[in-house]
């Protein structure tokens, strides 16, 4: 399959390209830039006039819902939705049931993913058996089977022993650990942010404390150990300014914040709807804000979509019975260039936070668009708006606190290892 | 949104969830209504045909005697049909969703449902889902509201004190799990009652509480210096497992109101309690029985407010 994008605006971030560009693609990778190669006859033509061509999304959490969830979504259903946003490689955790902790499991979906159209799916192992923060995984096996990363999704591990332990186990073999931080008991019971609206509408509160005890932790964890960690999902003022802080001092750390906590705050809660519960919550104006800036200022390295569909019936319930989490990987382009639109944040920093930044976090081939490097490309209308709705969603999971909400950038076609895997009608 | 959800598009109420951005008219006309129903009560036949015909649910998602009874009872003065629903016993534990439960019930030809759930935002939830021509009130959600009895605190004071605009009111206890609480302090800044004050240690009070517009005290000694109202809310003994308190013992030390402690108030202050009380935890016998007490007439005045409740969202003056 060769494949010319012709007349589109390239922007590759990792490559300093910002200019129009045609792009062509043979045999999986890139084969030029600008100048059509000698002898070059094209499968197909992409008109991408008017269009950004970028490399293609790298989503750092995506939950598929496969093994054990698929009434909320299935591998299908999830990949098609993913290569609908633009993303050609995504992270996903191993909260599934039973959870992704040994090798025939990540084998499994890696199987299955292998022979569905969409995207490159890296598992994230269990860092712990069943998750449940006592043994270790094999996480030499795992690696082999196919995960890039170790991690404990959202359930944290309590006993700080284990957590040390594990992250020693893990730099033994030079493997990343990906922690969300959370204190489990500062955080039980909690279903809001613990601040003035959650006070008015009487939610329990999850303090920003929660996060920024159990991140002083494994930051001080990771200066003594060097593990590779990634932090994933930052919610707080305070765990930026702490990051920012670390990496000044050169802690070995790197971070994620979800699209969504760009975008939301407490304030959006007052109608109780369950769209907007999330775990870690949707704190106050001013850590939306901060996190923001992070970005922009590079402290925090990438964001992700943090995709979670939930079933209707886990989410038609008051607020605090709801399934927490929102379906994103649509969203993931749109409401990075949103933030870019909001900040005046240039294009091309943008689209770095959501391809070059996370490949280098999975350590994962693409996220750039070199000659010979992997055909992984997205191309989009940053021009035109859409309004986000339950019809236009592909994904399984129609919960979404963006529905109604307008939003840039349209997704024209994705390129995924050099196949056309998605191409709007 | 909560404000909408709430009021018809021309500004009437159309279902009572919080009092949370009522206005001070809307709480006043309740009030006022509230007023003409109370002489139903002493009357030899207790009704009036106000809302004959009409079908009230009460759906308690959560066992409660007291608010549910005063309920049936409002609701039987005003003729209406009243159906108790005793859901934690019965459908919930059998797996059915609460959208499933309402519109079982909506098919009964429901005209209003009073919901108390453990949830807060149970009782929005509901709302957000029922068939336009029903009508939902806020029985207790959560730690959220319980906008009747915030109503009928509202009434009591009126009754004992005339106005609002020259009253110092404390809230003494568990603000924090207390749905009444934050009821009462919405109602009380609404109606214009200058200073309000909120009681308690740090372990049982929300974050950022002053913003709802109260003083802060920790020292009930100082807290209740001047009051004209002192509102005692319940201490549930869970609270000390929880590790928000060492003991009932030390917590009625510091914030039971003793006939010593009510002295520091204003000679005329009224002392009111939501119920059930817990003599000697949060309150002494002899205050709670005293001649400041107005604790029985509240209960009275509880079903007068909510027939009025119950008549301005589906009355016949609609």
């Amino acid at each position: 399959m060769k494949l010319h994008i012709k007349g589109g605006h390239l922007i590759d971030p990792m490559n300093g390209i910002d200019r129009p560009a045609d792009v062509f693609v043979a045999a999986g990778k890139i084969a030029a830039i600008g100048q059509m190669p000698d002898g070059f006859h094209a499968n197909k033509t992409i008109n991408a006039a008017g269009c950004i061509v970028c490399p293609g999304l790298v989503d750092l959490s995506v939950r598929l819902r496969e093994p054990g969830f698929e009434y909320k979504a299935t591998l299908e259903s999830e990949m098609l939705a993913a290569a609908a946003g633009g993303v050609t490689s995504l992270a996903c955790p191993p909260d599934t049931d039973p959870p992704l902790d040994e090798p025939g499991l990540v084998e499994m979906l890696k199987f299955r993913a292998r022979n569905l159209p969409g995207p490159r799916v890296y598992p994230i192992g269990a860092l712990t058996q069943k998750m449940k923060g006592e043994a270790l995984t094999e996480m030499a096996e795992l690696t082999e089977a196919g995960c890039v990363a170790f991690t404990q999704a959202d359930t944290p591990i309590t006993d700080t022993q284990v957590l040390l332990r594990a992250l020693d186990y893990a730099t033994t073999f030079n493997l990343p650990v990906w922690l969300r931080p959370q204190d489990f008991y500062l955080a039980r019971g909690g279903v809001a942010h613990d601040g003035p609206v959650a006070s008015r509408l009487g939610l329990p509160g999850i303090p920003a404390v929660a996060e920024t005890v159990a991140l002083s932790t494994i930051l001080l964890l990771a200066r003594q150990t060097g593990a590779r960690i990634h932090l994933a999902r930052l919610s707080t003022r305070e765990s930026a300014a702490m990051v920012r802080a670390a990496k000044l001092q050169g802690v070995n750390v790197t971070c994620d914040v979800s699209a969504n906590h760009l975008h939301l705050s407490e304030i959006d809660l007052t109608s109780f709807n369950s769209n907007l519960y999330f775990m870690p919550p949707v704190r106050g104006l001013r850590d939306r804000d901060a996190l923001a800036e992070a970005l922009k200022d590079g402290s925090i390295d990438a964001v992700c979509s943090d995709h979670a569909p939930v079933d209707d019936n886990e989410k038609q319930l008051p607020f605090g019975e709801a399934s927490p989490g929102a379906s994103g990987v649509e969203l993931l382009l749109p409401l990075t260039l949103k933030w870019a639109e909001e900040h005046g944040v240039p294009l091309s920093d943008a689209i770095d936070r959501i391809t070059w930044k996370p490949a280098q976090i999975l350590g994962v081939p693409g996220g750039q668009l070199g000659v010979g490097s992997c055909a992984d490309i997205c191309v989009f209308d940053p021009r035109t708006r859409f309004t986000v709705s339950s019809k236009t969603l592909k994904s399984q999971g129609k919960n979404t606190p963006f529905l109604d909400i307008e939003l840039p950038g349209v997704v024209k076609a994705t390129v995924i290892d050099g196949h056309l895997d998605y191409e709007a009608i | 949104m909560t404000r909408s959800l709430q009021l018809t598009a021309d500004g009437q109420l159309k279902h009572l969830l919080t009092l949370d951005g009522l206005s001070p008219a809307i709480l006043t006309r309740i009030l006022d209504t509230a007023e003409s129903f109370i002489d139903v009560g002493e009357r030899e036949v207790k009704k009036v045909p106000l809302l004959r015909g009409k079908a009230i649910f009460n759906l308690f998602f959560e066992p409660s005697t007291r608010t549910r009874t005063t309920f049936e009872i409002a609701a039987k003065r005003l003729s209406a049909d009243v159906v108790n629903l005793n859901i934690a016993a019965s459908a919930q534990s059998k797996g059915e969703t609460v959208l499933d439960t309402v519109s079982n019930l909506t098919a009964m030809h429901a005209d209003m449902f009073i919901v108390r759930h453990a949830q807060s935002g149970a009782a929005h939830f509901i709302a957000q889902h029922v068939e336009p021509h029903i009508s939902v009130v806020n029985a207790g959600d959560g730690r959220h509201a319980h906008p009747t009895q915030g109503l009928l605190d509202m009434f009591t004071i009126r009754r004992y004190k005339g106005a609002f605009h020259n009253l110092r009111v404390a809230i003494v206890g568990d603000v924090l799990h207390s749905r009444v609480a934050r009821s009462q302090i919405h109602a009380l800044t609404t109606l214009g009652v200058p200073e309000v004050r909120v009681i308690a240690p740090r372990t049982l009070l929300p974050t950022g509480v002053e913003q709802m517009g109260v003083h802060v005290f920790h020292d009930m000694q100082a807290g209740l210096k001047d009051v004209d109202v002192i509102i005692m809310l319940r201490l549930q003994n869970e609270r000390m497992k929880g590790a928000r308190l060492p003991s009932a013992q030390e917590y009625f030390k510091q914030y039971g109101l003793t006939p010593e402690k009510l002295a520091l108030a204003k000679p005329d202050a009224i002392v009111m309690h939501p119920g059930p009380m817990n003599r000697g935890v949060e309150i002494d016998s002899e205050v709670a029985d005293g001649p400041q007490s107005v604790i029985l007439p509240q209960v009275t005045y509880g079903i007068a407010v909510r027939m009025a409740v119950m008549s301005l969202l589906m009355g016949p003056a609609q």
